[in-house]
């Protein structure tokens, strides 16, 4: 880690142990979201790491934002998620939008004075996304899209939503993608999903009953709608498994302390090999996973994308958060399994990172499509 | 080999009916509001099972390990939380005053449990003894012709719903000086302290029991002074055996669902069962269930014709949660983002089979049992 990188990881742990770690299980029983905490985080430049200095953005990297990511996972998955997912809709609209929908919907955003979602799925298109049913028919001035959207992290929370609909024909040449802000006629949000974890973070339905969207809404094209999705997917699943390894590392060090403190036949479990074995193994498996979302980051920073390393990166990284969290469960035993420590709650919030951004059988098909490709030549 | 005998077949049809009528259909409420099925646990009484090992001199079933298990795996598949209090009640304090207690005892506290009129616990862990159980300090001292019991229970199943509790004391400073009473919450013999927040089993009550200065009379206690250990010990071996029937029904529900929802959901155009990638982890888990179930259920058959000792019911314990977790993990994985909401039941198994690796000993003690007995053997 450079310099700066030293200081805004050391920035981010005092914000996250001040604003975050108090609130933590209240937060998570209660599913309460706070937007000051988003806010803060905004203040720090978080919000808008990785987007140009002209649109508030830092203009830093993916490597910069994975120890970011990290960090604030240590404490919350949830307000990383939403960090994530807001850069996510940023990098599309500065990717694909034109020069007046960047300098219209980037600064609040970068800021962090509101938050981006990404509206793709629908409750029969998950995995299958390019079959998704919400329509955009084209009138004077603009579109009427209708439809319904599932599982849209931060809906009802976010103002900007870029939204997949189809105005053409099946399959992915039909969709094109819009910008929807909260406040637009016709543009409402079911209730909100009860979920075994990711509990601060809200998931909503979003739902277009006849809503008018304005042409200068529509990003790059009609029919560009899966180009625009597909160009925010390399960043999204390093991003997810940046929060994963970050959660990984929360979990080993809580059961190192824990381990040492707990005494058991007269001495720490930690003096126990079984332990030793187990702490061993996690740490190592944390450390590995780190160093693979870090190159696949560092590669997108260099402008060379590697989208199987990408898929490997997600893969790994979320399956060991998965594994560790599981294991200091059960190294804190009992304990664990209450709401009095954090390592249930981490092991809830690990779960859905082996489902978001492409599943990790979807990630498993895609890393076998590129072997392929690279055998074949 | 194992086999059901026409009366335990009788019974699982009876359970799994039960089951999937009174049990089932409030799983999730009660999951969510951290609430106690108490109806559905009164009328197992008038099914038989609340004394499914019990002498039917004093109304139980006069079953075995293999019956008791098997109604685990039944309720199980309903609702884990509701089937491990069930578990503390019919294993934990019904079979121990069955097999330790004298007929007076017996005579007084099974007719009410058996019948779901009283609702029983055990307490043995405490706050800084979990593993390491035999350490326990919650003291009884003599005194005249009482005993003044002092300490803390803690993760005691059924503590805020229970009349009865059996609970171990220390009895002298010796390590394996222990000593049992069954306790009446009605004349005072303990308080119930604050409810215990959980993962998952959130269906099934969990406190503390607190004993301050309590004076209980000496004919509350089970056998004589200090001659528990052997009884604490050997009652674990059904507590495992037992609760490793949950994980048995969790994993079973699991593919169940696994194998519904795989057929109904539809992507790219087909069903997800026709991907080879969600048939490998379905044949696997439905392979491993089978594997679980066929080992537990020969264990428990073995352990009824006297075939007892540590090891074979620490091994069910170690093998069956453990795998019964990875199932449901992937059970969840095969539902995707449904999987991850309240919709779908696989959820809820997932978060309360992990339990299942930590209470009755954890995986990690069922290591250092089945090590050390099999190290130590000449």
């Amino acid at each position: 880690m450079n310099e700066f990188q030293t200081e805004l990881k050391n920035s981010l742990e005092r914000f996250r142990l001040d604003h975050i770690e108090p609130h933590a299980e209240h937060d998570d029983a209660e599913e309460n979201f706070r937007m000051d905490v988003f806010r803060g985080l905004g203040e720090l430049g978080v919000c808008g790491m990785t987007v140009d200095e002209n649109y508030g953005g830092l203009g830093l990297g993916y490597t910069d934002l994975c120890i970011a990511l990290e960090e604030i996972a240590k404490s919350s998955v949830s307000y990383a998620v939403t960090v994530s997912v807001s850069l996510m809709v940023q990098g599309i609209i500065q990717k694909f939008g034109n020069e007046e929908q960047k300098k219209k919907y980037l600064p609040d955003l970068t800021s962090g004075q509101e938050i981006g979602a990404f509206c793709l799925s629908e409750s029969s298109s998950g995995s299958d996304a390019k079959s998704l049913k919400t329509t955009a028919k084209k009138v004077e001035g603009g579109y009427i899209l209708n439809g319904a959207k599932m599982w849209i992290t931060s809906g009802g929370i976010a103002k900007t939503y870029v939204v997949m609909a189809r105005t053409g024909e099946e399959g992915a040449k039909g969709v094109s993608a819009f910008i929807v802000q909260d406040g637009t006629e016709g543009l409402s949000f079911g209730k909100k999903e009860k979920k075994m974890g990711w509990k601060v973070s809200p998931t909503r339905e979003v739902l277009f009953q006849n809503c008018f969207v304005p042409e200068e809404n529509l990003l790059l094209g009609e029919g560009q709608g899966f180009k625009v999705a597909l160009g925010g997917l390399d960043a999204g699943r390093i991003t997810i498994g940046s929060i994963a390894v970050g959660l990984s590392d929360r979990a080993v060090s809580e059961s190192v302390k824990y381990s040492l403190e707990r005494q058991q036949f007269d001495q720490p479990i930690f003096d126990f090999q079984g332990l030793q074995f187990m702490i061993s193994d996690m740490a190592c498996e944390m450390e590995a996973s780190r160093l693979l979302v870090m190159k696949a980051a560092e590669l997108l920073d260099a402008g060379k994308i590697n989208s199987k390393l990408c898929s490997m990166a997600k893969l790994k990284a979320t399956d060991v958060a998965m594994k560790v969290t599981t294991d200091a469960v059960q190294v804190h035993g009992g304990v664990g399994y209450t709401t009095e420590y954090p390592v249930e709650r981490m092991m809830r919030d690990a779960k859905v990172l082996q489902i978001v951004e492409g599943t990790n059988q979807i990630q498993r098909l895609v890393i076998a499509r590129h072997l392929k490709k690279e055998f074949q030549g | 080999m194992w086999y059901f005998s026409d009366e335990e077949k009788q019974l699982q049809k009876v359970c799994s009916d039960f089951a999937r009528n009174e049990i089932a259909p409030h799983a999730e409420k009660h999951d969510t509001e951290e609430t106690f099925n108490i109806e559905a646990f009164r009328k197992m009484g008038e099914l038989g099972v609340l004394g499914i090992t019990a002498d039917p001199e004093y109304g139980g079933a006069g079953m075995g390990a293999l019956a008791a298990t098997m109604v685990m795996e039944e309720f199980g598949k309903a609702c884990p939380g509701l089937t491990l209090s069930y578990l503390a009640h019919s294993i934990l304090a019904v079979n121990n005053i069955e097999n330790n207690a004298s007929a007076e005892q017996k005579a007084k506290y099974l007719p009410k449990l058996v019948t779901g009129e009283h609702i029983g616990c055990m307490g043995m862990s405490e706050p800084e003894y979990g593993s390491d159980a035999v350490g326990i300090q919650t003291r009884a001292k003599k005194d005249g012709n009482d005993y003044i019991i002092n300490g803390t229970k803690m993760w005691i199943t059924n503590a805020q719903y229970s009349d009865i509790a059996y609970v171990y004391t220390r009895t002298g400073e010796d390590r394996k000086n222990l000593s049992t009473f069954i306790l009446e919450k009605d004349k005072g013999h303990y308080e119930v302290g604050k409810p215990i927040h959980k993962m998952g089993m959130r269906g099934s009550p969990t406190g503390e029991l607190i004993f301050d200065n309590v004076r209980v009379p000496s004919e509350q206690m089970v056998g004589e002074e200090g001659s528990s250990i052997y009884h604490m010990m050997k009652n674990l071996e059904i507590e495992r055996l037992t609760i490793s029937g949950i994980s048995l029904g969790i994993a079973q529900a699991c593919v169940d669902q696994c194998i519904k929802y795989a057929n109904e959901r539809q992507q790219f155009g087909k069903n997800i069962g026709e991907f080879q990638l969600i048939q490998k982890m379905i044949a696997e888990m439905a392979t491993e269930t089978e594997m679980m179930r066929n080992f537990l259920y020969n264990l428990c058959y073995r352990y009824d014709q006297g075939e007892k000792g540590p090891v074979t019911a620490a091994m069910a314990k170690l093998q069956i949660p453990k795998m019964a977790t990875k199932i449901a993990l992937d059970a969840i994985q095969l539902h995707g983002g449904y999987g991850y909401s309240r919709e779908f039941p696989v959820e809820r198994l997932m978060r309360d089979n992990k339990l299942n690796e930590i209470g009755a000993g954890t995986n990690e003690v069922m290591i250092m049992i089945i090590a050390k007995n099999l190290l130590s053997q000449k």
